[in-house]
């Protein structure tokens, strides 16, 4: 059993709405799977069909081997699901939701779930109308993580999260990993997925676009760069490995191959650059750049 | 205007957006109940005699009046609206507990207060609009069905003060959700609060109706809509004083809001358990989490009611003094006759209340699952069919503790009074488990809804109000028997005092049975919804 989760030509709409489109999925067993795409891509609808929450249309769906609709109660007991929008009970407590949660999976170990409680600052008494959208997540996170199971499904765990309990977030899903656990991350913060992930998958409107491991996707990064010149910028606008160059007056745009990224900066010093700004690129752009053929040189 | 009701307008026009549907079918189902059975009433009774002939012996029957009030004199009017004025005020009044409610703190519950506060809108606008809201459908209702009455041949001047009774209601009663609305914070408790004043205030009028004394009547909102005397002397100066006291409550509500934070409640909350305990270990567990204290609430009601009418049943042979009235008791069978007419009255209307109850419970779990907190429980190792049967057990199970409990306390305070409280504690409860079937039908339509039109689970209150109807009206608008025999009510025993015939109550058990079995086969397969 290589695969924990397999998925061929998945199709799923609602009503007039296609929401997949023939989705194609492989997650393997003991990694951690980036599922990234934009708002409204079908990352949660697959993740619903994946719980036995949806009925699929057609194609082809394996869960750690089981028939996600059929067998939907024995698989459930072996993993453990973090939705995106976390809604709880008002008058029951995050205490009260955690034991439930982990009690209708099976079991909870409690060395872990007061360990996590501890780590993300959560105080487990809060009635749960009470809650932060924040704290709501870590409930369902802690939930999640405090009961032991093989497979991980996180629908954008930490978009309530601040930076710091992502971090202690990061930790705990590098820990799982260590531990042989399989983490579908659903995500469209490609930074967390690059933190986090061996291998990416990419959906845009219901299809994959693209598959594999980060090396792999690396090839596709491009970090933006835009800087103000004293010099001439012919040089930069020759350079192979520089894409989308546009020139305003002496400030120059352009995004570089993580290869040619020494050469484009060299250049940049030639041309005498007197300030800076480079970012990496961001899944919109990464989208972008497989659907749009962008033109080679701009000068104005 | 004050800059705490900026954007009272905007939300207005919002609000009436929302219940385009919802304000236009009930002020037309409200118009065409009043003006066919003044239609009616017209064709049954023709003469003046004809009139005084039925206003005396409906008069004369306490369980009658205690339900509806009197008839205050024969007129063709009066006789037309006895059925409608009060009965018809308190449905109105319903109407607009739920929409002042929905308009305010179901708004704020939701979230969407918060958002909307965010942008131009001032402090107390969306107080403001709702009770705007529910101001103008009250009176749009009233006026529409005092056109109905004055279509159907009835005097203009009865007809608009009967109009404006209904209306009188919608008033207060709109305001007093409008003062729970601030003091829960969910929507359900305020609307809960509002609807346990209706109920003190219906009863109120029936027992100052029936037994006496008089002026409790004078004491209910309810009453009011009765004493404005449509059709029998039009006491105009009765309609200030919905319009005052409703004034006073919506003045409340605001010092209320004034009172408080956005989202929170004039109770504070405070810290829970850290652990669960140990009946929140499943499914069932969590159910009866959710619903004990509401199901508690309505078992605490249910006892109260039972004392009461069980008291009430005694005296409903012996307030009946005239030779008249004492040749017609005798002719329907002597006092117990009279006293088993109320309480049978009495428990038919209390599975009518008994099948609402059912079909919250369907409804709860429906919204339980707009709330995205059905498809997390079942990502765990739950059984759909499980989860599904813990508010199963509680539609099907709760009525048969409520119908218990509203037997046995009834059997208990008019046995006491009777000197054999044994035999009627007995003959009572029984009295109200046969009422049971009927129920369970409507708590499998309602699962059944969930099932397979999981959006449109609310359709099952529509059920129960066209059974309602068919009941009350039926034989008035002279229906054909299968119409009435659509209405799972009709088929229930008319206890205590009739025979039982166990035919029907088996098929009506086994219809309610087909309904939970289709609704669960059905929410196994379909998709569970955000």
């Amino acid at each position: 059993m290589s695969a924990a989760i397999e998925i061929r030509d998945l199709r799923k709409s609602f009503g007039h709405t296609e929401a997949l489109d023939g989705l194609d999925l492989t997650v393997r067993t003991g990694e951690v799977h980036g599922f990234l795409g934009p708002n409204g891509a079908g990352k949660t609808t697959t993740l619903r069909l994946l719980l036995g929450l949806l009925h699929a249309d057609s194609g082809e769906l394996r869960l750690l081997g089981g028939d996600p609709w059929r067998d939907a109660v024995s698989l459930h007991r072996r993993l453990a699901y973090v939705p995106g929008e976390v809604s709880l009970w008002p008058n029951l407590t995050g205490g009260e939701v955690i034991d439930l949660l982990g009690r209708l999976r099976g079991g909870l170990d409690p060395k872990r779930r007061k360990r996590y409680l501890d780590l993300f600052e959560l105080d487990p008494r809060t009635k749960g109308r009470a809650y932060s959208k924040g704290n709501r997540q870590k409930v369902a996170v802690v939930a999640a993580l405090a009961s032991d199971v093989e497979l991980l499904l996180l629908d954008e765990p930490t978009s309530g999260l601040d930076p710091l309990m992502e971090q202690i977030f990061r930790e705990c899903v590098r820990e799982e990993r260590e531990r042989g656990r399989t983490i579908l991350l659903s995500s469209h913060i490609l930074s967390e997925a690059e933190a986090l992930c061996d291998r990416v998958s990419i959906i845009r409107a219901g299809r994959l676009v693209d598959s594999g491991s980060l090396d792999e996707l690396r090839h596709l990064t491009r970090t933006s760069i835009t800087a103000r010149l004293t010099g001439s910028p012919a040089e930069l606008v020759r350079l192979l490995g520089a894409h989308g160059v546009t020139v305003a007056g002496d400030e120059i745009r352009l995004s570089a191959d993580a290869a040619a990224l020494p050469a484009v900066l060299g250049a940049l010093s030639k041309a005498g650059a007197h300030s800076l700004i480079s970012r990496p690129p961001t899944l919109e752009e990464l989208f972008l750049r497989h659907y749009r053929s962008e033109p080679e040189v701009v000068p104005v | 205007m004050s800059a705490t009701l900026t954007g009272t307008g905007a939300l207005v026009r919002l609000a009436l957006r929302r219940d385009r549907v919802r304000l236009p079918v009930w002020t037309s189902v409200f118009t065409a109940v009043a003006a066919s059975s003044a239609a009616a009433t017209a064709a049954i009774y023709p003469a003046a005699g004809d009139q005084r002939g039925a206003a005396d012996s409906i008069n004369s029957i306490p369980a009658l009046v205690a339900l509806y009030g009197p008839v205050y004199e024969p007129t063709l009017g009066a006789t037309s609206v006895f059925k409608l004025t009060a009965f018809g005020a308190a449905l109105i009044a319903l109407l607009m507990i739920f929409t002042a409610v929905r308009h305010t703190r179901a708004e704020e519950e939701a979230g969407r207060r918060e958002l909307l506060g965010s942008a131009v809108v001032g402090r107390f606008a969306g107080l403001a609009a709702a009770v705007v809201v529910t101001t103008v459908s009250s009176l749009v209702i009233g006026l529409f069905s005092a056109a109905g009455l004055a279509a159907a041949g009835l005097p203009v001047a009865g007809s608009l003060a009967f109009g404006l009774g209904w209306a009188g209601s919608g008033l207060v009663f709109g305001g007093l959700a409008a003062v729970t609305a601030q003091l829960t914070k969910s929507a359900r408790a305020a609307s809960g609060l509002a609807v346990v004043g209706l109920l003190a205030a219906y009863f109120l009028r029936a027992v100052g109706d029936s037994t006496g004394p008089r002026w409790l009547s004078w004491g209910s909102p309810i009453g009011w809509t009765q004493q404005v005397r449509p059709f029998a002397g039009d006491v105009w100066w009765v309609l200030a004083l919905p319009l005052l006291v409703a004034a006073a409550l919506v003045v409340v509500a605001v010092a209320a809001a004034r009172a408080r934070d956005l989202d929170a409640g004039l109770l504070p909350d405070r810290a829970g358990p850290a652990h669960a305990g140990r009946t929140l270990t499943g499914a069932w567990g969590l159910v009866w989490r959710l619903n004990r204290a509401n199901l508690g609430a309505w078992l605490a009601g249910y006892v109260l009611l039972g004392l009461v009418l069980g008291g009430l049943a005694g005296n409903v042979g012996k307030m009946l003094d005239s030779a008249g009235a004492r040749a017609l008791i005798a002719a329907l069978g002597g006092e117990q006759a009279m006293e088993d007419a109320f309480l049978a009255a009495e428990f038919s209307m209390a599975a009518v209340i008994t099948s609402a109850y059912a079909i919250t419970v369907l409804v709860r779990f429906r919204s339980e699952e707009r709330a995205l907190r059905v498809g997390p429980l079942l990502a765990t190792a739950l059984d759909r069919r499980r989860l599904m049967a813990g508010y199963l057990l509680l539609a099907v199970g709760a009525p048969v503790a409520l119908l218990t409990s509203l037997g046995l306390t009834a059997g208990l305070a008019y046995g006491v009074r009777l000197g054999t409280p044994g035999t009627e504690v007995a003959r009572l409860a029984g009295a109200g488990l046969a009422q049971l079937p009927a129920v369970w039908v409507l708590a499998g339509i309602a699962a059944a809804l969930f099932g397979f039109l999981a959006r449109a689970v609310a359709f099952a209150w529509v059920a129960l109000t066209t059974f309602l109807l068919l009941g009350e009206f039926g034989t008035l608008l002279k229906l054909d028997r299968w119409v009435l025999d659509l209405s799972p009510f009709t088929h229930s025993p008319k206890l205590p005092g009739a025979a039982v015939q166990a035919a029907p109550l088996l098929w009506l058990t086994a219809l309610g049975a087909v309904l939970v079995a289709a609704g669960v086969a059905r929410f196994r397969q379909r998709d569970v919804s955000g």
